[in-house]
């Protein structure tokens, strides 16, 4: 074994965060309660002090580590998108927390934990490191969600998404020990040389892919495993059901990718049945279900499991275009999801969060600027043109074209325009009816950037999407060691 | 010497009960007992695993998820506790405050 600094260059991001992250939960019974939001700023200057550090090993196609862990250009766009996710949710954090009364420090430590996890994650080239780095942030996000300790719904639904969240791990692993006892090795590289000769062991490979793949569709929320979507994003605090529907969402969807298309890309025919069958559920259920919802937040976690069916799409055919309709729809899904969520923490009725669809009635009236805002996020949600949810849902579509399923993007289609009912609802809602009650819509400076910097990403990765195409694509590089 | 299919079926039926009781228990201490026989039973597929191929990085693997599933255990008895204080009840069926 050797420890080259190589090794301890390449994973200097995730070394400063959790250094940083340990420093955090060191100072945290120092700082008074008046300046906990002085620990928020620190979080957010590690995160873009990690960042610079990612810039740093841009282009570069680094196997770590003996190829446990993997540092390419694919890694490190994914990170970049984990580093702006963490930090609007730490802007739209730091007055929700006060007004919640739930301002603890070691919040924004668990934060930076759940990070470094989603960046393992990313960065994993074995499944050892794989399953470290979900559970990383699993553990980290089982926290946070019920971090209102007062709260029955709070408590509830972290108790649900831990029962569920372990129970997904337990298979997930099971998988992992069969995959291991076929192949004798746990690497990426080493078990896709397997998985294309497994001779008698087939049957072995196929029970294990399959079990590692309900663990993945599990994490991205996919249907048959969406289950606990809607509990858990309806019971969290809102600032958390943002961070792990965007954020959380993305890394395990870069995993996701990873491993099906370096480990099981000979086995494509097996499994490309499997992510068919979950996208047209998905789709469906998210669609459809979202169709009855009267809580936001709820209607909002069947959103993200209809979009969960989008883009799983990407993942059918391992080629350039599928990739970069991959990154290019988790870069929007981002920033309109955070943001969508900005909106209905920052919303509030007699100081209670505004988190019925009945609060939006009328919100035109009252406060134009937030109705604008959010009609932004929903027609952008919904795919509508001239936002950014819809380029990416269009090259998600084009990708499965090229593919040869055309059936399949026509089925895609055919569904979001069911969906778009439900977002429409709410803009109808808001700028159609008159306000019955009155809400308040006052973001102070952090949330009112955080607002800025999310509806003028969504905005211009529709209408002038070029230089972030032109970043996506330097980042199409998958390294196989 | 004991075969490996003898110990791949004892992981397995482990692995079932498991499963089984994580779905029909309702005590949420007895769930989280059962979550732990599962992930018992992935540790004994990497131990004879990694005996019979003659490979050490099995028995590696499961250190860590042993490590893994004791940080589980203790946030999940955190969750556990919290949750008792709110409910006094350790049935699963009481906690339906968000409808499934």
């Amino acid at each position: 074994m050797n420890f080259s600094p190589v090794n301890i260059m390449g994973t200097m991001p995730e070394i400063y965060l959790t250094v940083l992250g340990c420093l955090l939960f060191l100072m945290e019974p120092f700082v008074p309660a008046k300046k906990r939001s002085l620990l928020g700023v620190f979080a957010i200057f590690s995160l873009v002090f990690a960042m610079i550090a990612t810039f740093g090993l841009n282009g570069k196609g680094l196997p770590l580590y003996q190829g446990l862990y993997i540092v390419d250009p694919f890694s490190n766009f994914f990170k970049t998108v984990i580093y702006l996710g963490t930090i609007i949710t730490i802007l739209f954090s730091l007055p929700y927390l006060e007004k919640e009364e739930i301002h603890l420090g070691e919040y924004y430590g668990f934060l930076l934990f759940a990070a470094v996890g989603m960046m393992i994650m990313v960065s994993a080239g074995d499944l050892i490191t794989l399953f470290l780095g979900i559970e990383l942030m699993s553990l980290c996000l089982y926290v946070l969600v019920g971090l209102k300790r007062n709260s029955n719904r709070s408590v509830e639904a972290s108790f649900k998404y831990f029962l569920l969240g372990a129970f997904a791990a337990a298979i997930f692993l099971y998988g992992i020990s069969l995959l291991y006892g076929a192949s004798g090795t746990e690497t990426l590289s080493g078990l896709a040389q397997f998985v294309a000769n497994p001779g008698a062991l087939r049957p072995m490979v196929l029970a294990g892919m399959i079990l590692t793949m309900v663990g993945f569709a599990f994490k991205v929320s996919a249907a048959p495993f969406h289950m606990w979507t809607p509990d858990v994003y309806e019971g969290a605090p809102t600032v958390v059901t943002g961070f792990m529907a965007s954020v959380g969402k993305v890394a395990a969807f870069g995993v996701f990718l990873r491993v099906f298309w370096v480990a099981f890309s000979a086995n494509r025919d097996h499994w490309s049945l499997l992510i068919i069958t979950a996208a047209i559920l998905s789709m469906i259920v998210g669609n459809i279900v979202a169709l009855v919802q009267t809580n936001i937040k709820r209607m909002l976690a069947y959103s993200s499991i209809g979009h969960a069916g989008y883009a799983v799409i990407a993942l059918l055919n391992p080629s350039r275009d599928s990739l970069f309709a991959l990154m290019f729809y988790m870069f929007a899904y981002l920033f309109m999801t955070l943001g969508a969520f900005g909106i209905i923490l920052i919303l509030r009725r007699k100081g209670i969060e505004a988190e019925e669809i009945s609060d939006f009635v009328g919100l035109n009236k009252k406060n134009p600027m937030a109705a604008f805002l959010m009609l932004i996020f929903m027609f952008s949600l919904a795919g509508i043109p001239p936002f950014g949810g819809f380029l990416a849902k269009f090259y998600v579509f084009m990708a499965a074209v090229h593919a040869g399923y055309t059936w399949l993007a026509v089925v895609g289609v055919l569904l979001s325009a069911v969906g778009a009912y439900y977002y429409i609802r709410v803009v109808m809602a808001m700028y159609m009816k008159d306000p019955v009650e009155p809400v308040e819509f006052m973001p102070n400076r952090m949330e009112g950037m955080a607002l800025f910097v999310t509806a003028g990403m969504t905005v211009l990765l529709g209408v002038f999407p070029l230089p972030f195409v032109h970043y996506i694509e330097t980042s199409l590089a998958i390294l196989v060691p | 010497m004991v075969p490996l299919s003898w110990y791949v079926a004892l992981s397995a039926m482990m692995f079932v009960t498991g499963l089984v009781g994580v779905l029909i228990r309702r005590n949420i201490v007895v769930v989280l007992l059962c979550i732990e026989i599962m992930l018992n039973a992935v540790n004994i597929n990497f131990v004879a695993f990694s005996d019979y191929l003659h490979l050490i990085d099995g028995q590696i693997f499961v250190f860590f998820v042993i490590t893994v599933a004791a940080a589980e255990v203790a946030i999940g008895l955190g969750i556990i506790i919290s949750l008792f204080r709110l409910r006094e009840s350790v049935n699963m069926d009481d906690y339906n405050l968000l409808k499934l």
